[in-house]
């Protein structure tokens, strides 16, 4: 083992990239399950179908020298729409069930979602390529690192510090942070919260998808990526505190780097140390490094 | 249990032993398939149904089971009987190690602090590859002298799921099964009543540990085989799925849920490759139209026909 220093700084920097996408995810996460109180496992399929539209978007425009810049516009658009469709038609049926039914709907979905992606667009894998301007690599330390990594991991916090200024300053943030408080009395101030419940559904489906579209150029898109991504999504929300803004960017962080310098010490338990970190948190402090304890029964 | 029941039991165990007579290979080995879910999604219910604990990493202690039978047998050539009671007993140990967490914490944090624990006892599967083969798993279990045919595993897998019957309903039925059902309908006031709610949530976490377990031995025996995907979270979503399927507040319906999960899909199978679909369907359904499941629904109309006529 060796500890080169330029090899750390571009793990550092690896774990870095990973942790802008999965915050992207673990995000939106986040914010239906303040909002709402659903544990969304569909949440990784709208993350898988965001990576699978950018896809085909970028075959659509395939004439257009930006076809990577309009797929990633239009594909969590779209995804978005889905999700908001979903949640009205379907979801809404299940407020105030149990726990475990809203639960396993989510699961249903993934199930679902993970079939008509393998019909849709086959088993096989598929790939984007990169835009023009973001091929190739940068010199850090005498090691390469891809030009696109340093777009994520500049556009990562820009994205975070939008959210965070839309969910503080306009109208619609603060009745998203006052549902996450209270839904009932928000609804006795006359907020439609039905539509409320909708407009977060497609914020946090657009989040998942911007996830899924930014990270075509960088992974191969197959089906099964669902399914890995939800719970390390999961793992995130968890260390951060559930519904926790800062907290979630906070947990995507020592995700990322955790698991990438896990790597370093070694190779094979890396994984572990996640799963090691999140029962610590979930043992010591249930609620997450920065959010709330709960005193109210959701 | 009524006399009605233990009548219907005890027919129904005899027309399962029936089935190799038929001389259907296919239908052993389904059969074989439905009555190791059954225990293990029986052994969920007791927690789900009965504790109102809803486990999401139960694939763990099947996990566990099958690969305490699997290294045991491999590595220590011991005998198939003495591992499998050894799973069990490993099964019952990770749960109480396990569930002292888990059982801190309610609802939502259960749930998630269940799934994570499952995760690591996949990733340690997955990962340790000198000692349980990584991806590639352990093969090559083969059946021990006593048991070599299928029909013999059949009668043993049988006879081991009329025993877990009986003892799961001997447990749920004594004071002790109503004490937890007492925690499901009102933790708080179960305390009050001066009950140590954890302990008995615990406790029930280790008798459902030990019987997960056990099916997973006796499924590491059926397939002959150790593999990662035995316990990774889809499992633990399936079983909850069966557990479901067949009504969670009825004794048997983890039975019927597994059994008719398992032939729906040997019979989806054979037209389509889409399974994971038709199982979302059928979650979806039962979710919006049958919040009690199968054996929830049966009762329901019976009673209803009993009272207007």
């Amino acid at each position: 083992m060796t500890f080169d220093f330029s090899f750390i700084a571009i793990q550092v920097l690896n774990g870095l990239t990973n942790a802008m996408f999965i915050f992207l995810i673990a995000s939106g996460l986040s914010i239906i399950f303040g909002v709402q109180g659903i544990l969304n496992f569909a949440h990784g399929s709208f993350y898988m179908l965001g990576a699978y539209m950018t896809f085909q978007f970028v075959s659509i425009f395939t004439d257009s020298p930006h076809q990577f810049w309009w797929a990633i516009t239009f594909a969590p658009v779209a995804v978005a729409l889905f999700g908001g469709i979903i949640e009205r038609l379907l979801f809404r049926r299940l407020y105030g069930q149990e726990e475990l039914t809203q639960l396993l709907f989510t699961y249903a979905l993934v199930l679902i979602l993970s079939d008509l992606v393998r019909i849709v667009w086959g088993i096989e894998q598929h790939s984007v390529s990169r835009p023009a301007v973001l091929r190739g690599a940068v010199d850090i330390f005498g090691q390469y690192f891809p030009k696109y990594n340093v777009f994520i991991i500049i556009l990562g916090p820009c994205i975070a510090f939008l959210f965070w200024f839309f969910l503080l300053r306009t109208r619609w943030g603060r009745m998203i942070r006052a549902a996450a408080q209270d839904r009932e009395t928000l609804g006795a101030l006359g907020v439609n919260v039905n539509r409320l419940f909708t407009i977060v559904f497609i914020i946090g489906s657009w989040l998942a998808a911007l996830g899924g579209a930014l990270v075509a150029p960088a992974t191969s898109i197959r089906p099964g990526m669902d399914i890995e991504v939800i719970i390390n999504a999961f793992i995130v929300v968890v260390i951060g505190g559930l519904g926790s803004f800062w907290g979630t960017f906070l947990g995507s962080l020592i995700v990322g780097i955790v698991y990438s310098l896990g790597i370093i010490v070694a190779p094979r338990l890396s994984i572990v140390f996640i799963y090691v970190i999140m029962i610590l948190i979930l043992i010591i402090r249930p609620w997450g490094l920065l959010g709330r304890p709960l005193t109210l029964e959701r | 249990m009524t006399k009605l029941e233990k009548l219907v039991l005890v027919t129904v165990l005899i027309l399962i032993a029936l089935i190799p007579a038929s001389g259907s290979r296919f239908y052993v080995f389904l059969v074989t398939d439905i009555l190791i879910f059954a225990i293990f999604a029986l052994s969920l219910n007791l927690m789900l149904g009965y504790t109102g604990l809803i486990s999401f990493g139960h694939a763990a202690y099947f996990g566990i089971g099958v690969y305490t039978c699997a290294l045991l047998i491999k590595k220590a050539g011991l005998d198939f009987l003495i591992t499998l009671f050894a799973a069990g007993v490993f099964g019952a140990a990770s749960a109480f190690v396990i569930g002292l967490f888990c059982v801190r914490l309610t609802k939502i944090y259960f749930a998630m602090l269940t799934l994570a624990f499952s995760q690591i006892v996949w990733a340690i599967a997955f990962k340790w590859n000198t000692l349980t083969g990584g991806d590639n798993g352990i093969i090559g279990i083969d059946f021990p002298p006593y048991l070599d045919s299928k029909v013999k595993f059949f009668y043993f897998v049988l006879f081991i799921f009329a025993l877990a019957v009986i003892v799961l309903r001997k447990i749920v039925n004594s004071p002790f099964g109503r004490i937890l059902v007492t925690i499901r309908e009102n933790p708080e006031r179960t305390e009050f009543i001066g009950i140590n709610v954890k302990l008995f949530q615990l406790l029930a976490f280790v008798i459902s540990g030990f019987f997960a377990a056990i099916a997973g031995g006796m499924f590491c025996m059926f397939n002959h085989s150790a593999f990662p995907d035995y316990l990774y979270w889809p499992i633990s979503a399936e079983v909850l799925i069966m557990t479901l399927l067949g009504g969670k507040y009825n004794f048997f319906g983890p039975v019927i849920g597994a059994a008719s999960l398992l032939y729906l899909r040997m019979l989806s199978t054979s037209y389509t490759e889409y399974w994971s679909l038709i199982l979302g369907i059928i979650l979806c359904l039962l979710l919006f139209f049958f919040p009690h499941g199968i054996a929830g629904f049966v009762q329901d109309r019976f009673y209803r026909w009993k009272t207007t006529k």
